[in-house]
């Protein structure tokens, strides 16, 4: 069977925001891109991001600047962040998001025509920019309306790799398959740049659709590259909850920055008892002093329901598991209520958020013009991943980069909301810009056939020669379930512990799965190989959540509670070792520069 | 709270378009019904039971991404926002999209749609010195004058309306129709206050605005609820109209032109 062959100075691995940020820059510098999309192109996660996309831009509030937005971001992150990332990231965001403008994006204005800034969770000012509540879409399509008129970048789409191929120690290429026939693929590049997003489908309930199986943390494991806390997932606190079939669906933050409110079963908010320390003079200390906050009131504190999200969904959790919750184990989430305050609350509630009113009105039966939601937390997104430099995005391996949720370090143990877009264009462009460079400056690597060969014969066995009848897609769905019940949103040892037996036994079953022997775009035989990966992110999530004793952020330990002062100065690293075991340890977090300290100071 | 009540499950009958480009046939599955369940749900139920190598593309399952596109009875729409309890009692069939060549089973090759896209003029904006850009570069826009850019860009680009577009669908003239996706393409870029390009004689030559005939089929099937017809494509063909066909601006145009024609 012969193999398609194509070669780029730069491969981007991944073509939501920070996989096409990325192919653009590099294009831009001259390199010849090959952008890989295991979709169509303009289909990735990035579409599902609702809220907005934070920069300090200071449209609606002047007191706003990138100091301020640093500040925020590290204290979300509980101060595991690569402060190196949150310094750039705070700096870089607002030309990165006036450039889009530049491109065609056309965000919502202010009263003088600039560019609107919204409230969200754990942001200081209001910061985001946003169209309504798509703004993922519009990012989406102006990067791809941007890159598809540059003739550098050649799109591969729906093609998906399986292994990154490496002449000594750097990484010289990537094999795959297309979907669509089934074809196999080599790309020899210079450099590669991984965007491939998260691992949401790890978890039973999840806001991530089938593609987020973890594949670039994988690849880049396989390759000798490093991973960073593994064990902070987020778990947005707001997803559907009923009906059944769109449990785990989003529902965008920007319903609260919007004015809407939480409430148990008995109509009380319950996000008023317990707010955290750190965080008690930047919250409203009453219902009226929240609302005026949402309605740009500057002396106002911001309502708890736009506290962090981890925090946020474990109020939540707790209020179900006390028996408070809503019919169908969510809470309820109102922006009704706010016909209470403003006129034409209807017209404000459908111009603001109208991609949730028509989710609940035509998958839930529910107008929420009249009536509350019932959510609940769905698993949304990886702070945890490849470990990257900051300035370049570069992994521990040469030629090696990765960028968006793929890498790690900008959002520590948490992240903000609104920042996932911001990461993505920042460090989409800084890794398109430095793997650019790196090409530049090497020649083309030697690509072992006898790699490219076996990984051939590995994806084939799956139809033509299966060590066993295991259905993929049942193996899957039970990796999820013991994920969800046994490393999700409260964490125990000895439960982790087992967990990790059982992943043992499902990377067992991985091995024997089998599918139908149709080459052409057989989901079955893709999600054999897609399982593969998913096993190797969930050992790794596993380990890391064991070996942090403490609950931080996103981790919460329901026999360590407390945040420990040993753990908040250590990361966890995962690197696969020379017997291929995976290994863990922990190392100090990279003490701050003291201009950096000072500006934490003075935010307080 | 919700209308969508638990229930006992129920188990229908769905008959499912299986082949290639080389053809196929319905073929008929079974899957049990849960409260609220959307048609996605099925077609995911049969492949991890019944049929593991079933295609079907889907992403978001929430309507955002267009990628789930089908025909659900005979009628266009996405897999994901097809409530169960929204059709008829009786058998479910599921098709791919008729208009575009058959790839296997519910997938079809939409590349088409994709290079009629890139020879559509980019966004190209307004420099320093003109209206509504500001000294450090970046524009001043109100509100409601980007309203209606907005509304053509919240396409999810499902494709639904290039499908269900009887130029399309029963003419094929996809050499010389661009289609109704990007008349509301190029009706965004030209509806934005700050683009100074021209993409008039494209929709008029390559574009092919003229095959329309108005029959809002494809507005009927969006599932965002774009009004294509009403706001894109007959706004455009008003200004088509004007520029090539207003005597007056004729002229107009040719005095200050030069002499030069409008016709590119």
């Amino acid at each position: 069977m012969e193999i398609q062959t194509y070669e780029h100075d730069v491969l981007v691995i991944g073509a939501g925001g920070a996989g096409m940020r990325a192919a653009i820059e590099a294009a831009d510098a001259g390199s010849s891109v090959g952008l890989v999309c295991k979709s169509l192109l303009g289909k990735a996660h990035t579409v599902m991001a609702e809220g907005g996309v934070a920069a300090a831009m200071g449209n609606v509030d002047d007191r706003d600047g990138w100091k301020v937005h640093f500040a925020d971001t590290m204290r979300g992150g509980q101060y595991l962040n690569n402060w190196r990332m949150a310094e750039l990231h705070a700096k870089e965001s607002p030309d990165r998001v006036r450039e889009l403008e530049q491109w065609g994006a056309v965000f919502d204005r202010t009263k003088d025509g600039k560019i609107l800034q919204r409230n969200f969770g754990g942001h200081r000012y209001p910061r985001l920019a946003h169209v309504g509540d798509r703004t993922g879409l519009e990012i989406i399509r102006t990067l791809q309306d941007h890159s598809v008129h540059k003739s550098q970048i050649s799109v591969y789409m729906e093609c998906c790799i399986v292994r990154l191929l490496k002449d000594g120690d750097r990484v010289v290429g990537a094999f795959g398959y297309f979907r669509e026939r089934g074809r196999f693929v080599l790309f020899k590049a210079k450099a590669v740049v991984i965007a491939t997003g998260g691992l949401g489908k790890a978890f039973e309930i999840t806001s991530n659709s089938w593609e987020y199986t973890g594949d670039g943390y994988a690849l880049a494991y396989a390759a000798g590259a490093e991973l960073l806390d593994m064990e902070f997932v987020q778990f947005h606190p707001t997803g559907m909850v009923w009906p059944p079939s769109v449990r785990g669906i989003l529902v965008t933050e920007g319903v609260r920055g919007e004015g809407g409110v939480l409430r148990n079963k008995d109509g009380k908010r319950f996000m008023f008892d317990d707010i955290p320390e750190n965080y008690r003079n930047q919250t409203a200390k009453t219902e009226e002093e929240g609302w005026r906050y949402t309605q740009g009131d500057k002396t106002a504190m911001r309502p708890p329901e736009l506290l962090t999200r981890d925090h946020v969904a474990r109020c939540i959790n707790r209020e179900v598991k006390a028996g408070r919750g809503s019919p169908h184990g969510g809470v309820y989430l109102d922006i009704s209520w706010i016909k209470e305050r403003i006129p034409n609350a209807r017209e404000y509630i459908k111009k603001k958020l109208p991609s949730m009113y028509h989710q609940f009105m035509e998958l839930g039966g529910i107008d929420i013009t009249i009536e509350p939601m019932e959510v609940g937390p769905t698993t949304h997104y990886t702070m945890g991943g490849i470990r990257v430099q900051g300035d370049t995005q570069m992994t521990s391996v040469p030629g090696l980069f990765a960028a968006g949720e793929a890498a790690a370090g900008l959002h520590g143990a948490n992240r903000l909301g609104g920042n996932s877009l911001s990461d993505l264009l920042v460090f989409g462009k800084r890794a398109g810009e430095h793997a650019a460079a790196f090409a530049k400056a090497q020649g083309a690597g030697w690509i072992d056939e006898k790699e490219v060969a076996s990984s051939q014969s590995w994806a084939l066995h799956f139809m033509d020669a299966p060590k066993g009848d295991e259905n993929p897609y049942k193996v899957q769905q039970d990796l999820q379930k013991m994920m969800q019940a046994q490393v999700g949103i409260v964490r125990k040892e000895e439960e982790m512990l087992s967990a990790l037996e059982k992943i043992q036994q499902i990377k067992e079953r991985a091995l024997k799965v089998q599918a139908p022997a149709n080459r052409e775009y057989n989901p079955g035989w893709h999600t054999c190989m897609d399982l593969t990966n998913l096993v190797t992110v969930s050992e790794a999530l596993t380990r890391c959540a064991i070996e942090r004793k403490e609950s931080r952020g996103a981790q919460f330990r329901d026999d360590y509670p407390e945040k420990s002062k040993e753990f908040g100065g250590l990361n966890m690293i995962i690197k696969q070792g020379p017997d291929g075991a995976m290994q863990l340890r922990r190392e100090p977090t990279k003490p701050l520069p003291e201009e950096l300290q000072q500006i934490i100071k003075d935010m307080g | 709270m919700s209308t969508i009540k638990s229930g006992t499950a129920e188990r229908r009958i769905f008959k499912v378009w299986r082949g290639d480009r080389t053809g196929g046939q319905l073929k008929e599955y079974s899957a049990e019904i849960t409260p609220g369940m959307v048609v996605l749900d099925a077609i995911h139920q049969i492949q991890a039971t019944q049929a593991g190598d079933l295609a079907c593309r889907w992403n978001c399952k929430a309507g955002k991404c267009g990628s789930c596109a089908a025909e659900v009875n005979g009628k266009p729409r996405l897999m994901c926002l097809t409530r169960m309890e929204s059709l008829p009692e009786g058998e479910v069939t599921v098709q791919p999209m008729k208009s575009f060549p058959n790839m296997r089973d519910l997938v079809t090759d939409v590349s088409w749609n994709y290079e009629v896209n890139k020879r559509i003029t980019p966004f190209t904006p307004a420099k320093k010195g003109s209206r509504g850009v500001a000294e450090d570069g970046t524009f001043r826009m109100m509100q409601q004058d980007v309203d209606r850019a907005q509304e053509f860009r919240k396409c999810i680009e499902c494709f639904l309306c290039q499908n269900t577009c009887h130029v399309i669908r029963d003419h094929d003239k996809k050499e010389v129709f661009a289609g109704p996706r990007f008349f509301a393409r190029a009706a965004s870029l030209e509806m934005h206050p700050m683009d100074t390009a021209d993409r008039e004689p494209f929709l008029k030559h390559q574009g092919g605005i003229g095959f329309c005939n108005i029959t809002k089929c494809c507005t009927e099937v969006c599932p965002e609820h774009i009004q294509i017809t009403d706001n894109a494509i007959i706004p455009l063909k008003e200004r088509l109209a004007d520029t090539y066909y207003d005597p007056v601006v004729k002229l107009f145009r040719w005095i200050f032109k030069g002499g030069g024609g409008t016709s590119s």
